[in-house]
């Protein structure tokens, strides 16, 4: 294994804090390149997980006697981490999820509907994530909502010259802080200024940014911010929304049922403080605990040392394919690896992307192929699939190079 | 290269590097079909002229695609060509029954025969027999075949 040279992380060690990477596919180790759609999890996460079941397991908020005391303080206890990892300033603004689909669905559920009607505008980017495009869509569809779009440059960056223009009179803007296909790092703090501004309030699709940069809400400028919990060591089945504490009182609720209300009468209901007011029923204890957990080991590893590992390792994946492969190889996204994070969409010769991720496959080399849940970008891009090899804190040099030379085996399969 | 022989044959990479029958034909009278595999974007369009005696005159295969539905496709239009509706539908029935061993691997009686309707020859489509080891695979392999049903469904109402 290539020892980490000078971003001070011991990538070896770390590939043995997560089981999974020792393993083998089709008889070759493991070269997992699929982060970007989801981490995998280190031991600690699933301890953390196996030690609630084992010894605390009882519902949450409910319960005088023991376990569940220590269930509900072990959950709220992960929320106060949470909202000290990506520095907000009031634990309350930490509502959990079950994923960054959901969360956008709850803003445009809740702050959506009470605060914008007939007439109104949000603005998108041509980046998005099908999950910040869609519950837009379905918004505008129900009311009479413009829908308008920051497009992206060549290099896959947002083309900025008529913001202005755009945002006029806009309701919002919710966009992605690093795309998921071209791992394109927006300007967050600019867009989010520029944005208020114009009198808007602001969104920001963080599930690419979160696990991979450091985060700091009141940095960023944004009103709301969404990520999920699989995308940075931690179970899938819990996603988080920040929001600022103003507006998250201000909001109608979401689901109604149990833990989001104070009363209920037969004539009615009174809601929960926040952030409870927007988590009925029963929550995804045992995730949240590990999203806790996940948490711990990122704070651990210092996120300012993965994004260092990241850029330089992102630098050398794209001197290493672009040498060895020459014209037959085309990466997508931007050229400077420190305008953007560690994935690489790329077309190879004319092998159709399924066909690369499946010879890829065949050496253990996991990446993905398709349209990665963003057609409106493809269509963009003018490709209706891409391959898609994304990196993490437990990849390191031998993992690219082992992407590198599967894709030789690919070029001498179809002969091109 | 070994363990994906089975999938990417010679005469597989042979229809997809030539495809057969590509293009398009004048929609009336031909009907057009189109059919997508929206796991991985790949689309086909298929074109049938069918006269009337039932015969499939002409076909022509559009779109775009990895290589399994791109020489599915290409296979498809060369041996439904010429043949009738009845015919197609029976060839479309077997090629389906082929691909869905691996169903039957995994859920019913591992021996059950695979049937393929009596008086039906494959031919060159055996070739494709291999992408039942890989199911993800499947869905692309069948796309053209659902795409050509819905199509001659079209031509027969
Ligand atoms: C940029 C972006 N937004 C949103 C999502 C949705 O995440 P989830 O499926 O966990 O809700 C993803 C992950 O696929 C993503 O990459």
């Amino acid at each position: 294994m290539t020892p980490s040279a000078d971003h001070g992380l011991d990538v070896a060690a770390i590939k043995r804090d997560f089981p999974l990477l020792s393993r083998s596919c089709h008889d070759n180790p493991i070269v997992y390149l699929d982060s970007a759609a989801t981490s995998q999890k280190p031991r600690v996460v699933l301890d953390s997980m196996t030690e609630y079941y084992e010894t605390i397991n009882a519902n949450v908020h409910r319960g005088a006697y023991q376990i569940a005391d220590l269930a509900s303080r072990k959950m709220e206890a992960a929320r106060a981490n949470l909202a000290d990892f990506i520095g907000a300033p009031d634990t309350r603004e930490v509502v959990f999820t079950r994923n960054a689909t959901e969360s956008v669905n709850l803003v445009a559920f809740t702050w959506g509907r009470a605060n914008l009607h007939d007439g109104d505008a949000i603005v998108l980017t041509e980046l998005e994530h099908h999950a910040n495009i869609v519950p837009w869509q379905m918004l505008a569809a129900e009311r009479d909502i413009e829908l308008r779009w920051i497009p992206v440059d060549a290099e896959g960056h947002l083309d900025l010259t008529d913001l202005e223009r755009l945002l006029d009179g806009a309701k919002l803007l919710a966009f992605s802080a690093m795309s998921n296909v071209l791992g394109t790092l927006t300007p967050v703090r600019f867009l989010s200024d520029a944005a208020h501004a114009a009198g808007a309030t602001v969104l920001v699709d963080a599930s690419q940014y979160v696990p991979h940069l450091p985060t700091d809400v009141a940095a960023l400028g944004c009103d709301f911010l969404v990520f999920t919990g699989h995308k940075m060591c931690g179970p899938t089945g819990v996603g988080v929304l920040w929001a600022r504490a103003e507006l998250l009182e201000a909001m109608p609720p979401f689901n109604g049922g149990g833990a989001m209300i104070l009363k209920v009468t037969k004539e009615g209901f009174t809601t929960n403080e926040i952030p409870w007011k927007f988590e009925a029923g029963t929550p995804a204890i045992a995730e949240i605990i590990g999203l806790g957990a996940a948490v711990d080991y990122l704070r651990d590893i210092g996120m300012d040392a993965v994004r260092a590992h990241e850029v330089s390792l992102t630098a050398y994946a794209l001197r290493t394919l672009t040498e060895r492969h020459g014209d037959r190889i085309t990466i997508h996204g931007p050229s400077e690896p420190a305008s953007r994070g560690g994935v690489l969409s790329f077309e190879f010769g004319d092998i159709h992307p399924h066909d690369v991720s499946q010879v890829l496959d065949q050496k253990g080399v996991c990446v993905r192929a398709g349209h990665h849940c963003a057609k409106p970008l493809m269509a963009i891009m003018g490709v209706n699939a891409t391959s898609r090899a994304s990196l993490y804190l437990y990849n390191d040099e031998s993992d690219v190079d082992q992407l590198s030379a599967a894709l030789d085996d690919a070029a001498d399969m179809f002969a091109i | 290269m070994p363990g994906l022989e089975d999938l990417y044959r010679e005469i597989i990479l042979d229809h997809y590097r030539n495809p057969r029958n590509r293009g398009e034909l004048e929609t009336p009278p031909a009907h057009r079909a189109e059919g997508f595999n929206p796991l991985c974007g790949d689309e086909v369009v298929v074109y049938v002229d069918v006269d009337d005696d039932g015969v499939i005159q002409d076909i022509r295969i559009g779109g775009q695609g990895c290589s399994i539905s791109q020489s599915s496709a290409s296979m498809m239009s060369a041996a439904v060509k010429g043949k009738t509706v009845e015919e197609a539908r029976a060839l479309t029935r077997a090629f389906k029954a082929m691909m869905s061993i691996h169903e039957n691997e995994l859920g019913g009686d591992p021996d059950e025969p695979v049937e393929i309707p009596e008086g039906v020859t494959l031919g060159d489509l055996e070739a494709l027999r291999g992408v039942v080891k890989f199911p993800v695979r499947i869905k692309c392999a069948t796309l053209s075949w659902n795409t050509l049903s819905s199509g001659l469904d079209a031509v027969s109402v």
